[in-house]
C-alpha cells in the first residue's frame, strides 16, 4: 500500500517536472513581457504532434523527436512574436487576449481538421520497457520525461541569472526604453524570450507523447495547468514554476490516485480558484 | 435623427424577416441569429463595457439551460419555470468568480472563468442527476402553451426577438446610468477611476453578474428551442469561443456591434455545416481563430466601429458643435 502511494508520488514528481518545464515559458513571456500567452497549452500539443509525426514518418524516438519538436516551436514562437504578439503588445487588454486566444483556437483545429480528433498514442516501448527499483517500478519514458525536463528547467534558471543573455533580457523585462538606451534591442530580447518559451513546450510536448493521450483538446487542460503553475509560483519566476510544477504533479497524482482519475483536473482547477481567493500572489512571488 | 431612420429600418426588416424569407431553413437560421444575439449582447456588457474579457461564460448559458431542462425533467413543470432558477444561478457564481478576480489584472479573470467552465462541464458530466454525458430532455409533446415546445421556428423568432430588445434596452440603459459613466472610467484608466472615488472593482462585479444573468436566459432560450441539452451543447468551451468572437467581430463595447458578428458568423456557420457536413465542424474553428487573430491584429475596435469611424469626421463636429451651444446656452442665463 505504501509502496504504491511512494510510486504514485514518484510518478506526480516526474510529471510534475515536465509541468515546471512548460510553465517556465509561459512565466518567462508573462513576466517579460506583460502578456499572457493563452495558446501555450496548444504549443504544448503541437510539441506532441510534432513527435507523433516524427515517430510515424521516420520510426524515430525522442532522440530525434525532442530536438526536432523543440526547434519547430521555437521557430513558431518568433514568427508568432513578430506577427502577431509584437503589435498586440501595446493595444488594449481585450487585443492581447483575444490575439494569443484566437492563436490558440486555430492551432487546435488546425490539429484537429488534420489529424482528427481520435486519441492519439506512441508504442509503449519506444522508451525502453520499465525499471524495477527497490520494489517500485517507474516506466523509462517518463523517467527521461521528468528528468531532462528538470535539467532543462534548471538549465533555463541559469541562463536567465547568470549569463549576459539572461541580464540583457532581465534589463528588458524591467524598462525596455532604458535597455534600448544601453545598446540592448528589446525586440530581439523578446523574440528570444517567445523562442525559449516556444521550445520549452515543443522539448514537453515531445517529452510526454510518450505516455500521455496525443489530442488536439489537451492544450486546453495543459493550458489551465500551466496557468495555475504561474500563479502559484508567482509570475515572472522559474524557480517559482518548479516548486508550483512539482506539487501540481503530485497533488493531480495523489487526487487521481485516492478520489478517482476523473476528478483530477477538477482538483487542480479549483486549487487554483482557491488560490485567486486567497493568495493570488502565490506561494512565494509577489504581485 | 438619421440613427432613429437606421435603427427603424433594422427594426422593421427584423420583425418583417421571417414573413420575407419564410423557408424552414430561414426561419431557424433567423432564430439562431437572434438567439446568438442575445448571448453576445449579454457578454458584450462584461467583455465590452467593462472590459473584463470573460472566455468561460458558457458556464452561465448552461446554467439557464440546465434549470430549464432540470424544471421540466426533474419536477415536471414548464421550462419557462427555470429561467429564474437560471438566474439566481448564475448570478450566484458569477459572484463567486468576480469577487476575488476582478481584483486582480484582467489574466487573472479570463483564465479563473475558462478554469470555472471546464470544472463545471467536468462536473456536469460526472454528474447521474443532471444526466451526465447524455444530458438533460424537455417536454417531446407540448403539454400546453407554457412549454414553449414548437415545431416551426417562427414562436421561436418573435419570442428571442423581444428578448434581444429587452437585453439591448438594458444595454443601452445600463451606458447611460451612473454604472454606465463609472465603467467607462474605468475603462479608460481603472487607477484614475478609483482615485476620483469610482468603485471599481464593485462596478465591475455588477457588470459582471448582470450579464451572467442575461446570459442564462439565452442559455435557457436555446435548451427550449432545442429541447435537450447536454454538457457539449450547454457547458462546451466552444460556446464560449462564438459568443465572444461575434461581440469582438461586430464591435466589443458597441449596442450593436454583437447583432452585426452574429448576423454575420450564424450563417456562415450554418452554411459550411450544411455544405461541409460534420467535417465541416473542425475548419469551422479554424476559420473563427484566423478572424480572432486578425481582428485582434488589425482591428481591436470590430467592424462597426470601422463603419463609425469612416462616418465620424461629420457626427463628430456636429456633436462637439451641438455640445458648444448647449454649453454656452446653459451658461447665458
Amino acid at each position: 500500500m505504501s509502496f504504491v502511494l511512494v510510486q504514485v508520488i514518484i510518478g506526480g514528481l516526474l510529471l510534475g517536472a515536465v509541468y515546471a518545464l512548460f510553465s517556465s515559458g509561459l512565466t518567462l513571456v508573462w513576466g517579460m513581457m506583460n502578456i499572457v500567452n493563452f495558446a501555450h497549452g496548444d504549443f504544448v500539443m503541437l510539441g506532441m504532434y510534432v513527435a507523433y509525426v516524427v515517430y510515424t514518418l521516420m520510426g524515430g524516438g525522442p532522440l530525434l523527436g525532442a530536438p526536432l519538436a523543440t526547434l519547430v516551436l521555437a521557430t513558431l514562437g518568433v514568427v508568432v512574436y513578430f506577427g502577431l504578439i509584437r503589435d498586440i503588445m501595446k493595444g488594449p487588454m481585450l487585443a492581447q487576449i483575444l490575439g494569443t486566444f484566437g492563436l490558440a483556437l486555430l492551432l487546435r483545429y488546425s490539429v484537429f481538421w488534420w489529424f482528427g480528433a481520435n486519441f492519439l498514442s506512441m508504442p509503449p516501448n519506444i522508451v525502453g520497457g520499465t525499471y524495477a527499483f527497490a520494489g517500485l517500478r517507474i516506466e523509462a519514458s517518463r523517467l527521461l520525461a521528468g528528468v531532462v525536463a528538470l535539467l532543462v528547467t534548471l538549465g533555463l534558471h541559469l541562463l536567465l541569472t547568470r549569463t549576459s543573455l539572461g541580464s540583457k533580457m532581465l534589463a528588458v523585462a524591467e524598462d525596455a526604453t532604458a535597455a534600448q538606451l544601453m545598446g540592448i534591442r528589446p525586440d530581439t530580447m523578446q523574440a528570444i524570450a517567445w523562442a525559449i518559451a516556444a521550445g520549452a513546450t515543443g522539448l514537453a510536448g515531445a517529452l510526454i507523447a510518450n505516455f500521455f493521450y496525443i489530442v488536439p483538446t489537451v492544450g486546453e487542460t495543459l493550458g489551465i495547468v500551466a496557468f495555475v503553475t504561474v500563479s502559484l509560483g508567482g509570475f515572472g519566476s522559474v524557480p517559482g514554476a518548479l516548486v508550483a510544477g512539482l506539487l501540481i504533479g503530485v497533488i493531480e497524482s495523489l487526487s487521481g490516485y485516492l478520489i478517482g482519475a476523473i476528478y483530477k483536473d477538477i482538483v487542480v482547477y479549483v486549487l487554483f480558484l482557491f488560490f485567486l481567493w486567497f493568495r493570488p500572489q502565490g506561494l512565494m512571488g509577489k504581485m | 435623427m438619421r440613427r432613429w431612420i437606421w435603427l427603424s429600418v433594422v427594426a422593421a426588416f427584423a420583425i418583417a424577416y421571417p414573413l420575407l424569407l419564410s423557408s424552414p431553413f430561414q426561419q431557424r437560421l433567423g432564430a439562431l441569429v437572434v438567439l446568438y444575439a442575445i448571448a453576445a449582447s449579454a457578454w458584450n456588457i462584461v467583455g465590452g463595457y467593462a472590459g473584463q474579457v470573460s472566455v468561460g461564460h458558457v458556464v452561465f448559458f448552461g446554467c439557464g439551460a440546465y434549470a430549464a431542462m432540470g424544471a421540466y425533467a426533474k419536477f415536471g413543470l414548464s421550462p419557462l419555470f427555470g429561467i429564474p432558477g437560471g438566474i439566481v444561478l448564475a448570478v450566484g457564481l458569477a459572484a463567486i468568480v468576480g469577487v476575488p478576480t476582478l481584483r486582480l489584472s484582467g489574466h487573472y479573470f479570463s483564465m479563473a472563468t475558462i478554469a470555472v467552465a471546464e470544472t463545471m462541464r467536468l462536473i456536469v458530466t460526472n454528474t447521474e442527476w443532471l444526466g451526465a454525458a447524455v444530458g438533460l430532455s424537455g417536454p417531446t409533446v407540448p403539454r400546453n402553451i407554457f412549454d414553449l415546445s414548437f415545431l416551426s421556428a417562427l414562436p421561436y423568432y418573435y419570442l428571442f426577438l423581444a428578448i434581444l430588445a429587452i437585453t439591448l434596452a438594458i444595454t443601452w440603459w445600463m451606458t447611460n446610468s451612473r454604472m454606465g459613466f463609472y465603467l467607462r472610467a474605468i475603462k479608460d484608466s481603472e487607477r484614475a477611476a478609483r482615485s476620483l472615488g469610482a468603485p471599481a472593482s464593485r462596478t465591475k462585479l455588477y457588470a459582471y453578474m448582470l450579464s451572467a444573468a442575461l446570459t442564462s436566459v439565452a442559455g435557457a432560450l436555446y435548451a427550449m428551442m432545442f429541447g435537450f441539452v447536454d454538457p457539449e451543447s450547454g457547458l462546451g468551451i466552444l460556446i464560449s469561443v462564438k459568443i465572444l468572437i461575434m461581440a469582438a467581430l461586430g464591435g466589443a463595447g458597441l449596442l450593436f456591434g454583437p447583432l452585426v458578428g452574429a448576423a454575420i458568423l450564424v450563417p456562415l456557420e450554418e452554411i459550411s455545416n450544411s455544405w461541409l457536413g460534420g467535417k465541416g465542424a473542425g475548419l469551422t474553428f479554424v476559420v473563427y481563430g484566423a478572424i480572432i487573430v486578425l481582428i485582434a491584429r488589425f482591428q481591436p475596435g470590430g467592424l462597426l466601429s470601422l463603419l463609425m469611424r469612416r462616418g465620424k469626421p461629420k457626427t463628430d463636429t456636429s456633436k462637439t458643435d451641438t455640445s458648444k451651444t448647449d454649453t454656452e446656452a446653459s451658461h447665458a442665463p
